[in-house]
């Protein structure tokens, strides 16, 4: 399903502060109908405050929020009906089992789904009876996003959710997310994986230091870089910088280890330093080019990496 | 209330299923009565007015599970969720503070009032005890000393900052300090320095009126026994209020 144009969460000037911190400086954005929206930022970033604020789980200082035409603070009970909500930072009792729960869970909403479907279709059903301290990392998201599920949300909150995942689980997480919005769900997500954001989300906004510092497409968001791109290559200690710097629509150069990385317009770039470095009689290795993503926009925008 | 139910439902399996809580709730009562019962036997004493030790031991073993079970099992139980992130997750549903609340304080309250009756009825069985009250009076005591402990053990747990505190605490001052109230060997057989203790110690309280409603004493002999349990009632949900969080 396309998202429609509109809004079913709206954000204007979000602001909470925490001792010594300012979390959230004045946040606005508005979520679509049925479209994955991304908050993508480094660590301590402001993500999860404005994902609890907006949830109803935290109160903000300043700033209006509205979901699904509801105040989440004065509104809670009725929004919590109609939202689902995974937390990066909740468990579940010790000793509890997975079917136990779901029951348990489904029991809190007027209105719930048959956990036994949902299980079956997060591929959990022989895990029915196990103690959910006991599933790996993957099953026990699943257990928490089947939770997010149960009361057949009409907006799924996820704070996180592939954080400690291996690569795997995270693509099989991202087909699984993309199976919830395909039944008309909006998903609002908090990822810190530039990937994550670029492959899995129609709208990405991102945050550093409490601000949101652009909000749009993937797509939109790399174009917004122009026409830079980047080539790398293999060279011994002794090459010279220099020999590339002079280059016309060369930017930058930077060396990292034993590799060579070039910044500079994306036309004939690569032809660009395949013949320099050949009219010098520079033996390289592994020349390529490499196209700009989310992790440049970040680093163009606040000047420092988003891996940290 | 099927909130509620199935809340309540779920507390006693999880209570049932962390083993410290079977060994103190359910398993110490009965283990102690019978070691007693061959340590010191059965048979009347002059320093008990005639009433056998194990006479006077179900009702103190009730005191004594109640009171382990309210201030130790009951803040573990409460600041290890709490330390979780339990709570937090279930204020994401519409959940309402107050049923699971309740339904907390339920499952312990049903296990210890299962444990309160296994003891009777070995006491009964293997010892023949002595009984002369009325039941209703003692199944009203034993649920007045279950609230009253049990909300202190909630205070204690808004009031300690984790569960290594609350587990310390329960630990090595609580059940030492339970053990002095004559709870576990009658007072009247204890030397006078334990007996002046004895008074400062609100378990004591608990003792004497459980065992005076067992042997048939009304109420109204017990003023200051109900006054302390509701006192501390009370207080330990004036402390609940105070310090109640999600987190």
């Amino acid at each position: 399903m396309k998202p429609k144009n509109e809004f079913v969460l709206e954000v204007s000037e979000l602001m909470k502060r925490y001792p010594g911190v300012q979390a959230v400086d004045g946040i606005t954005f508005n979520v679509r109908q049925g479209e994955i929206f991304g908050m993508l930022g480094p660590n301590g970033a402001g993500k999860t405050t404005t994902i609890e604020c907006v949830e109803g789980l935290r109160h903000p200082d300043e700033g209006k929020i509205q979901v699904l035409g509801l105040d989440p603070h004065k509104k809670g009970h009725q929004l919590k009906e109609r939202i689902g909500i995974q937390c990066q930072s909740a468990a579940l009792p010790n000793r509890i089992k997975v079917w136990e729960t779901m029951d348990l869970f489904a029991s809190f909403y007027q209105k719930s789904i048959d956990w036994r479907h949902l299980l079956a279709k997060m591929g959990l059903e022989d895990k029915r009876d196990a103690f959910v301290s006991k599933l790996s990392g993957g099953q026990k998201q699943r257990v928490f996003i089947a939770l997010a599920l149960i009361n057949d949300p009409e907006i799924v909150f996820l704070d996180e959710l592939t954080t400690g995942l291996d690569p795997q689980g995270r693509r099989a997480m991202w087909d699984l997310i993309r199976e919830i919005q395909s039944q008309g769900k909006t998903i609002f997500l908090t990822t810190h994986f530039m990937e994550e954001a670029e492959r899995l989300c129609d709208r990405v906004a991102i945050v550093d230091h409490g601000k949101m510092i652009a909000l749009d497409t993937p797509k939109n968001l790399v174009e917004s870089l122009g026409e830079e791109s980047r080539v790398l290559f293999d060279a011994g200690s002794d090459f010279h910088l220099t020999l590339l710097n002079s280059l016309p629509g060369v930017s930058r150069v930077e060396r990292i280890g034993e590799g060579v990385v070039v910044y500079g317009k994306k036309e004939g770039l690569i032809s660009k330093v395949a013949n320099a470095l050949e009219a010098a009689g520079v033996t390289s290795n592994n020349i390529r080019s490499e196209q700009p993503n989310l992790e440049d926009v970040f680093l163009k925008l606040t000047g420092n990496e988003i891996r940290n | 209330m099927r909130t509620f139910v199935k809340m309540a439902v779920i507390q006693t399996k999880l209570y049932l299923r962390e083993p410290i809580n079977v060994f103190f709730t359910l398993l110490m009562g009965p283990l102690l009565l019978v070691l007693m019962g061959i340590i010191f036997g059965n048979a009347p004493q002059p320093a008990l007015n005639g009433l056998s030790q194990m006479d006077v031991s179900v009702t103190a073993y009730v005191a004594l599970i109640i009171g382990i079970t309210g201030l130790t099992s009951v803040p573990i139980a409460v600041t290890s969720r709490r330390e979780m992130g339990v709570l937090r997750r279930f204020s994401a549903t519409p959940l309402k503070p107050l049923t699971y609340f309740l339904a907390d304080i339920v499952a312990p309250v049903l296990v210890t009032l299962l444990g309160a009756l296994i003891l009777i009825l070995l006491g009964f069985l293997i010892y023949h005890v002595r009984f002369e009250g009325q039941w209703l009076s003692v199944i009203a005591g034993i649920c007045l000393s279950i609230f009253s402990f049990f909300s202190l053990g909630y205070a204690i747990a808004g009031i300690v900052p984790n569960t290594a505190i609350a587990t310390v605490l329960g630990n090595v001052v609580i059940i030492p300090m339970n053990i002095l109230s004559g709870a576990l060997i009658p007072l009247e057989v204890l030397p006078q320095a334990v007996r002046e203790i004895s008074r400062f110690i609100p378990m004591t309280y608990m003792v004497t009126l459980l065992r005076g409603l067992w042997f048939g004493d009304s109420w109204g002999n017990h003023l200051l026994e109900v006054a302390v349990l509701v006192g501390l009632l009370i207080l330990g949900m004036i402390v609940v209020g105070l310090t109640f969080k999600w987190e």
